[in-house]
């Protein structure tokens, strides 16, 4: 059989790779499950621990609910590319003729729908638990947003930190200062999406969408040498 | 060094953190010819088949895989290599068959299904190529991770210990396989001089990471390999180094 020349279109390797991490999650389950119990008993947890009032309920639960989040985005993240190295499987992918970026971009697009997944369980639970009236449309945009932003730059830092032996101190110490932007505009797109006032999302979205651009390009193209090294 | 040849490393020098493990390597492998690499543990076989297969950069010197260069041309170089290496690469939780769609994509290849089916059946694989790869035995895996190294239909193949783990009868297989003379070119690292005897056509002799002698199985029995090998080993280091510089074209 002839062999194929040059790199494989960008848009296969994408789709077959996030085919690959998708299939494999959904017969292990390792990351979602860890990820719905993580996110569901930060709910639980703080609702017991807060006496939260009726008049700042929606300044503080927000708060609860991202905490809930981005700890369960770095179990997934912590996973993405260690289990890689650990298995090898990374060689496979640096000896092919792809891209590095398509790599990136395949395991941002895997990790933003596990925690999507992980999102659509908690966010009912969270209504229900801290008793607030959500205008759906604006919190599922705000929860996209900035799981495009957490997920963008938590892959980055995730490659980056598989490299060394402390990985699982590093990935935190690196990604939730990086991340201090998209969480904080987060939050605030959230709490105005309860009914916090005063009800203005657009400066918090606005900056949420500014964030996700610059981090995915960014991360999109160093994303080769940080593979490399 | 030959222009014909298929691998040519020039000067390969490699270090692990402060930890030298390739100390100025110069070897070449003619087209369609069989090179195995021999060595105690440690001699940096392993790590010179890694920066060969472009997954090690070199801190000093070339690796030209056809005549072109794998640092300028690397595109090529992917295309060109498959490398069977300690790890299978292949993911536990996938089918051996989807295992070998999922590289059929990566490659950009045509044709994804015969090829797959053509691999999993090279391999003697195709009753269990609906099993999870986690639960294939280690010859199994190891004979699947050669299907996935041939899928591309590389013209140099890289085998890290490849024999190892492997019953009679795929040993064999692996045997045959190897024997064929498709023209392609493979480069091995084993420490079975049988193995070696019965499928190398040229065998360098590693220390320390440097190449300390080369020899031309053609007429060599297996005592004979034996204690040249032994010799290499045996070899001082000024003595050695004569024989790179003599052997290494």
């Amino acid at each position: 059989m002839a062999r194929a020349e040059g790199r494989t279109p960008f848009l296969r390797t994408v789709r077959t790779l996030v085919w690959r991490d998708l299939v494999s999650e959904y017969r292990s389950r390792e990351v979602v499950i860890g990820g719905i119990v993580f996110a569901l008993l930060t709910l639980v947890i703080f609702n017991f621990a807060i006496d939260l009032r009726l008049e700042t309920v929606e300044e503080v639960a927000p708060g609860i609910l991202w905490i809930g989040f981005a700890f369960a985005g770095m179990l997934a993240f912590g996973r993405s590319f260690a289990a890689e190295r650990e298995r090898g499987t990374l060689d496979g992918l640096l000896l092919a003729p792809i891209d590095r970026s398509a790599i990136y971009l395949a395991r941002t697009v895997t990790n933003s729908v596990l925690m999507a997944v992980v999102e659509l369980v908690s966010l009912p639970v969270f209504v229900a638990l801290y008793n607030v009236r959500a205008a759906w449309l604006d919190l599922l945009l705000t929860t996209a947003l900035g799981t495009i932003g957490f997920t963008g730059a938590g892959t980055l830092v995730a490659a980056i930190a598989a490299n060394t032996r402390a990985r699982e101190v590093l990935l935190p110490l690196l990604l939730l200062p990086l991340t201090v932007p998209v969480l904080i505009a987060s939050v605030k797109a959230t709490a105005m999406a309860l009914g916090a006032r005063p009800p203005e999302p657009l400066p918090w979205l606005q900056l949420l969408l500014g964030f996700d651009v610059i981090v995915v390009a960014t991360s999109f193209l160093v994303f080769e040498y940080i593979l490399d090294e | 060094m030959t222009s014909d040849a298929a691998v040519e490393v020039r000067g390969l020098r490699v270090a692990l953190g402060d930890q030298p493990v390739l100390r100025g390597v110069d070897f070449a492998v003619a087209k369609g010819k069989r090179l195995a690499l021999v060595g105690p543990n440690g001699a940096g076989k392993s790590t010179l088949l890694r920066v060969v297969a472009g997954l090690i950069r070199p801190g000093a010197g070339e690796v030209l895989l056809e005549g072109r260069s794998l640092t300028s041309d690397p595109w090529h170089a992917r295309r060109a290599i498959g490398l069977v290496a300690h790890h299978s690469m292949l993911h536990p939780d996938l089918t051996a068959r989807e295992n070998l769609r999922v590289f059929a994509g990566l490659y950009g290849l045509d044709g994804v299904a015969e090829r797959v089916e053509a691999g999993l059946r090279q391999v003697g694989l195709e009753r269990r190529a609906d099993d999870r790869a986690a639960t294939l035995s280690r010859g199994m895996l190891q004979r699947l991770a050669l299907a996935r190294a041939l899928l591309h239909n590389p013209s140099i193949l890289l085998l890290d210990e490849a024999e190892t783990g492997l019953d009679t009868r795929a040993h064999k297989w692996l045997l045959a396989a190897l024997g064929e003379r498709g023209g392609r070119t493979v480069v091995f690292a084993s420490h079975d001089l049988g193995f070696v005897r019965e499928v190398a056509d040229e065998v360098a002799f590693l220390r320390s990471g440097r190449v300390a002698g080369r020899v031309d199985t053609a007429g060599l029995s297996l005592d004979d390999l034996g204690e040249r090998y032994a010799d290499a080993l045996a070899a001082r280091p000024a003595e050695r180094a004569g024989q790179a510089v003599g052997l290494a074209g």
